[in-house]
């Protein structure tokens, strides 16, 4: 299979819309987190519970639609080849969880690759759905007619008072997750970033990289999510949420322009300095093609690359992940073949754009 | 020390993780620990577990001396329907079921009012289904009352009229009750 092919099968369609705000926020997400109300949670239930569970949802979802969420597919962990799993987790459609450690884990995924809903997770179903750029509202209000169409046929574990019980006390109430995924390259470069976090904390918020390991952020790839869930309605959760990452926005496209301003040159410098090294490296760790994507996408959105798409990072940063790699390979590669072939699929997926503009 | 997984690269991380309540020690390489989720790309990563088992040490160190005889007693707090003890949960920081809810509910608000910054109640999404029981209930509650009131004052007439609405409602409750089970 060609590289374009490849691309095209493997990145979800929706990563190569364009959103509100997309040059800042690469995607919006809503999880919500409910249970049967009948059945012990997953992580004590015993497996005859938990396959009533995997054949009741088989039964009634595999292949039914919802809204522009065509043809979910039902896929059980257990069928999945290891690398088949990581892919899905590197396409953050399921959980290390759910691939790892689920007894009876499987997952309903809608064709567009926008909705997956998780079951027998830490909790009986977890639902998700992407939104490329900022769009929490859309995400949240589909996201309840998808909850609505579910609990048509699942009677929900939900108290008057403590609202949907989940296995974790930190789900419980809304057992909402939403979350925001940013590209804050200019806030990193100008520190700006290390003092904001905490302020972001104290509002009930939290930050963290996506990629990397503790507090790094490779790719100064940042996700912002709630951290409360009980006593707050849904509406004013993503509201808070918005505001801050509006506010962060805001402070990304300042430093932005406070860089151009000031260090145009060495700027532009740094852009093509990182973009050469992934036009022509024969070996690159993912450290080190996070941080070049990082700045090619800067160089992009800043207009000093102009024949580049504008999904190059939200793509690559998916693609260059070993899984990926690894099914791109079509067999198994260790640490330094990965290092080998991740800047070999770089290289060709930039030439892929230069033959498209010539 | 060698990666616990694939056995070439040294182990650069190590880390304690509590598995059903037994305290696991693992070693792996940077890739390894990602591709076997060690490193947790979901929200749940930032360290939930330290947080959850510093507030039932806290919730223990408060306990009087009076509450320490009872300690014993506290750690055979069962949750009926899975069986899951309060103990257990305050070292798994996971619910077992819906019912550990009510079974533990004593020593709840304390653990949500720290998660949850000072809230131990739901104000969000109602289901529909369950939702129009909640609703029910409520109404049937009102009308217990109102019918009180009624025999008091000797309104019978209207009393026996309150008392249909009542019956029926119980019977649509039940019926749903039924229909769940
Ligand atoms: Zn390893
Ligand atoms: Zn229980």
């Amino acid at each position: 299979m060609g590289l374009e092919q490849f691309i095209n099968e493997a990145i979800s369609p929706w990563l190569k819309e364009e959103g509100p705000d997309s040059d800042i926020v690469m995607s919006s997400r809503i999880r919500l987190a409910r249970n049967f109300e009948q059945s012990p949670f997953p992580l004590i239930a015993k497996e005859e519970h938990l396959d009533g569970i995997l054949h009741f949802i088989e039964r009634e979802y595999n292949h039914q639609s919802l809204l522009q969420y065509k043809d979910l597919e039902f896929v059980r962990m257990e069928e999945l080849k290891q690398i088949a799993k990581q892919v899905l987790v590197e396409k953050h459609l399921i959980s290390p969880h759910l691939a790892e450690k689920s007894k009876r884990g499987a997952a309903l995924i809608s064709k567009n690759e926008q909705v997956s809903i998780m079951i027998n997770e830490e909790d009986h179903i977890r639902m998700q759905l992407y939104f490329p750029g900022l769009q929490l509202e859309k995400a949240l209000e589909e996201a309840f007619q998808l909850d609505d169409w579910l609990e048509e046929k699942i009677d929900y574990a939900f108290d008057e008072s403590r609202g949907y019980l989940t296995s974790c006390p930190t789900n419980v109430g809304t057992g909402l997750r939403a979350s925001v995924m940013m590209h804050l390259p200019a806030l990193a470069i100008t520190r700006k970033i290390n003092r904001m976090i905490p302020a972001i904390n104290q509002l009930g918020l939290v930050v963290r990289g996506i990629y990397g390991e503790g507090s790094e952020a490779l790719g100064n790839i940042f996700q912002i999510s709630n951290q409360i869930t009980l006593g707050r309605s849904e509406q004013d959760i993503i509201e808070d949420l918005k505001s801050v990452v509006e506010k962060l926005i805001e402070q990304e496209r300042q430093a932005r322009s406070w860089l151009m301003q000031q260090s145009e040159l060495e700027l532009e410098d740094r852009v093509f300095r990182s973009y050469g090294v992934l036009q022509h490296s024969r070996i690159i760790e993912s450290k080190e093609t996070a941080k070049c994507l990082s700045d090619v996408q800067l160089g992009i959105d800043l207009g000093f690359i102009k024949d580049i798409s504008q999904s190059i990072l939200n793509e690559l940063m998916v693609l260059t992940q070993p899984a990926f790699l690894q099914q791109y390979a079509k067999k198994a590669l260790n640490p330094h073949e990965r290092d080998v072939f991740r800047a070999s699929l770089i290289r060709e997926r930039f030439s892929i754009e230069k033959k498209e503009e010539s | 020390m060698e990666c616990q997984e694939c056995k070439q690269n040294p182990a650069t991380l190590h880390f304690a993780k509590v598995i059903n309540g037994y305290k696991t020690e693992i070693h792996v390489c940077e890739q390894c620990a990602k591709e076997k989720g060690y490193v947790s790309q979901d929200e749940e990563a930032y360290s939930l577990h330290d947080l959850l088992s510093g507030l039932f040490n806290f919730d223990s160190v408060n306990l009087s001396p009076s509450q320490e005889n009872s300690s014993n007693q506290q750690t055979e707090e069962r949750c009926n329907k899975c069986g899951m003890t309060y103990k257990e949960f305050t070292k798994v920081g996971k619910f077992g079921c819906s019912s550990c809810y009510e079974a533990f509910s004593s020593h709840l608000n304390p653990i949500f009012r720290r998660v949850h910054s000072g809230n131990t109640a739901h104000s969000g999404k109602v289901p529909k289904r369950a939702g129009s029981d909640i609703y029910q209930r409520k109404q049937l509650k009102e009308l217990k009352l109102e019918l009180q009131q009624l025999i008091a004052e000797e309104e019978f007439e209207h009393a026996a009229k309150v008392r249909d609405q009542i019956k029926a409602l119980e019977q649509n409750l039940n019926h749903n009750g039924e229909g769940e089970k």
